[in-house]
């Protein structure tokens, strides 16, 4: 069970978070929308502390974290059952596809070398990327190097994944490759919170569909209910725009 | 004007020679320290750690604000009428500890500098999978920094393997002593020291050969 109650985010003295209340089962997919500057990033970025919430409490299974007060253990032990997908992909540029894998694996898991070896490459196979195993993230295409970036993600074996517009960076070529890996993430029914503009995805594989506008959560509900009959005209006004 | 006395140069090379080696201990070992302390000062300067900054500066402000020689002087012949344990430390040991903290100081700027120049979707990239802060600088900033500080560390070695011929002034017999002590007795001093200069060059140019393979292979990560 995850848990945020009360999430408050400020950058000086305007609030971007405004008290953010949610809950999501285990395997639960939950797809947030929203106007662009509404706070979508700074949520996700606040539930590992990649940016600190000023107020909140943050339960993912029998850690419980309030942001008040969380110290670097606690901070870390959030980070480590939280997996991040950047929008920019955010490869480690010193380390090959495989190393890029292994390396919480071996760095923060305390996995035997071997051992989070092999599981680097299962997870590449499972990305389409056992070719690429050796190469540095340079010499991937950006839709390859969000691959890796999704088999960092899902090696971690992290009760959370966060997935923060993960094909907005993209050229479209390569957008439907990164979709169709998230799909099989998906299935493997993993707890997943995703930002994305792309509606027809979130149709497809969300259990729940969150919209917020100016760092509130206005609306939410099953994909059906959220997407094709809003009742918030807020909402309305934003999935014409996206051209719902 | 007279003739260059060659065959007393030629005679010369394998006498300065020998003496290359502690040249190159001086140097690598200066090197080495250098780089531990630089590194760790230049996380300091990065992460701030409070109580500590102030010092951190103040260290580099000194080593870079006097000259090498006044530092090897004042290690040498002023410490020990002050500090009493530092009355058994010899020449050598002088030298690279003045050579270290020299050269520490204005390494720990440019490695500063490199760590600033690695991209901000690095560090969050290692916070996210749960690094301490030692593990991601060790493992992730600190090697990109290393690439994009590896030709001024190389330059830095360079001015640091010219700088052991300031050990002599230590009463160190390196090259340049023992060039002194040859030509005291020959007279050729110009021969001498002139045997001495092409030694450092050739050593120094081959330093800048290796200086190309060396960033060759950092960029490996990087080429297309
Ligand atoms: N580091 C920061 N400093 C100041 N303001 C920020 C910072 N990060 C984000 N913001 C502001 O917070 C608001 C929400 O940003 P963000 O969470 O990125 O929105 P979204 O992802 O929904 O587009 C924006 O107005 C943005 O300008
Ligand atoms: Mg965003």
């Amino acid at each position: 069970m995850i848990s945020v109650q009360g999430l408050t985010k400020r950058f000086d003295s305007t609030a971007v978070l405004d008290g953010i209340d949610l809950e999501i089962e285990p395997g639960e997919r939950v797809v947030v929308i929203g106007p662009s500057g509404t706070g979508k990033s700074t949520l996700l970025r606040c539930l590992n502390f990649l940016d600190r919430p000023q107020a909140g409490t943050i339960t993912i299974g029998d850690l419980s974290v309030d942001a008040a007060k969380a110290s670097r253990a606690d901070i870390l032990a959030l980070r480590r059952r939280t997996a991040f997908v950047f929008q920019n992909y955010a490869l480690f540029a010193n380390k090959t596809a495989k190393e890029n894998i292994m390396e919480a694996l071996v760095t923060v898991q305390k996995r035997p070398k071997a051992d989070a070896e092999a599981r680097a490459l299962e997870v590449l196979r499972e990305t389409g990327l056992d070719n690429k195993a050796d190469s540095y993230p340079a010499a991937l295409s950006g839709g390859q190097q969000q691959r890796v970036g999704i088999g960092r993600a899902m090696a971690l074996d992290a009760g959370l994944m966060l997935f923060d517009e993960p094909t907005s960076a993209l050229d479209p070529e390569w957008v439907g490759e990164v979709l169709d890996l998230m799909r099989r993430v998906a299935e493997q029914r993993q707890t997943m919170l995703i930002v994305t503009h792309e509606i027809q995805f979130a149709r497809e594989i969300a259990d729940r569909v969150v919209f917020m506008d100016g760092g509130r959560i206005v609306e939410q509900g099953p994909p059906g209910k959220v997407l094709d009959a809003p009742s918030d005209d807020r909402l309305r006004r934003f999935l014409r725009r996206v051209g719902q | 004007m007279r003739a260059l006395d060659l065959d007393y140069m030629i005679g010369l090379v394998p006498v300065i020679l020998g003496y290359v080696p502690l040249t190159l201990f001086m140097a690598v070992a200066g090197m080495v320290l250098a780089l531990i302390l630089a590194s760790l000062m230049a996380v300091e300067r990065v992460i701030k750690v409070p109580g500590l900054d102030w010092l951190v500066m103040l260290f580099i402000s000194f080593f870079r604000g006097t000259p090498l020689l006044v530092q090897l002087f004042l290690f040498y012949y002023g410490l020990p009428q002050v500090l009493s344990f530092l009355t058994q430390i010899n020449g050598v040991t002088a030298a690279i500890m003045g050579l270290t903290l020299h050269f520490s100081a204005y390494m720990a700027e440019s490695i500063r500098a490199a760590i600033a120049g690695v991209d901000r979707s690095q560090w969050e990239a290692a916070q996210s999978i749960g690094m301490t802060q030692g593990q991601m600088m060790r493992r992730i900033v600190l090697p990109q920094a290393t690439r994009i500080a590896a030709p001024t560390l190389v330059n830095y070695f360079i001015d640091m393997i010219k700088g052991t011929s300031l050990a002599f002034t230590l009463g160190v017999t390196e090259m340049m002593g023992a060039a002194q002590k040859e030509a005291a007795g020959s007279f050729l001093y110009f021969e001498a020291f002139l045997v001495v200069a092409v030694i450092y060059w050739i050593m120094v140019e081959a330093l800048n050969q290796g200086q190309k393979r060396l960033e060759n292979h950092l960029n490996k990560a990087f080429a297309r």
